[in-house]
């Protein structure tokens, strides 16, 4: 059965994401980062950021949510059962701090076939709340069996 | 802060992620997916127990990057990786980078994060921002 590939070009509605300082605390300590400006917003303003400052990485935190309408789309068509995380990219703008509103929109790239594996590309754009953009995400979901 | 060449190495980074850090990354990240801290479940989907996240394994490859850069995070500018095999808690991640070009005070790196003979993530290229 070839896949639907109906759905490249689609563009889903921007989910918001508010950062809390916990939040960001509680990502770090999981990854291993003890760098104090990811812990204490003291530590961050003396090195120059506008409050706690998140890891680099903390961007599958707040663009993560924007991910679910689109992989769960009947109109994407993905089976999600077989689907495996193929590849991520992430190119990095304002960093993202503590008290931040992050808006984070998706859209269809690309849907492919090769070898009996379908692959899904989205991309995802991020912005703050003064409209600098944070992070750009290019998300590869690969299923298997199609 | 540390000057680079074409061919240089980045200090390795090794970590071992304990039994419970797969679901410590699960509510941190907001991963409610049990393959990666249900024993149980992750068996009976034909797993050979509980696998860490790949985004997980991608932070530390991230991590060995901001590290070399006097550890601020401002200094990861883009991060492409790609997952191939599954990586597995209380097993070490040795993550290896290597300088491919040097540029206007930015280095691109060729990254491997590997827990012994299986490289979990491969072909990673980074671009990072020194001083």
């Amino acid at each position: 059965m070839a896949i639907q590939t109906g759905a490249a070009g689609k563009r889903w509605d921007p989910v918001t994401f508010e950062v809390d300082a916990d939040r960001i605390s509680q990502y770090a300590s999981a990854i291993g980062e003890e760098n104090p400006v990811h812990h204490d917003a003291e530590a961050a303003k003396a090195a120059g950021f506008r409050d706690q400052v998140a890891p680099p990485m903390f961007a599958v935190v707040y663009s993560g949510p924007a991910l679910g309408p689109a992989i769960l789309d009947p109109e994407v068509g993905m089976n999600v059962a077989t689907m495996v995380h193929g590849g991520q990219e992430f190119v990095w703008g304002e960093p993202v701090c503590a008290g931040d509103e992050i808006t984070t929109e998706v859209t269809c790239q690309s849907i492919d076939e090769r070898d009996g594996k379908g692959f899904y590309v989205f991309q995802s754009v991020s912005r703050n709340q003064d409209g600098q953009e944070t992070v750009r995400g290019t998300w590869t979901d690969i299923v298997r069996g199609v | 802060m540390m000057s680079y060449a074409t061919g240089d190495s980045l200090p390795e980074l090794r970590v071992t992620p304990d039994a419970g850090l797969t679901k410590r990354y699960a509510d941190a990240s907001g991963d409610p997916n049990p393959i990666h801290f249900d024993e149980e479940f992750a068996k009976s989907v034909g797993l050979p127990g509980c696998i860490l996240h790949g985004l997980y394994s991608m932070a530390q490859v991230a991590r060995a990057h901001t590290d070399a850069a006097d550890g601020d995070p401002r200094s990861l500018k883009r991060l492409e990786v790609q997952f191939r095999g599954m990586g597995f808690p209380e097993q070490e991640i040795v993550v290896t980078s290597t300088v491919k070009d040097v540029a206007d005070g930015r280095i691109v790196t060729e990254t491997v994060a590997a827990q012994g003979e299986s490289r979990i993530i491969r072909n990673a290229s980074a671009e990072l921002e020194l001083g």
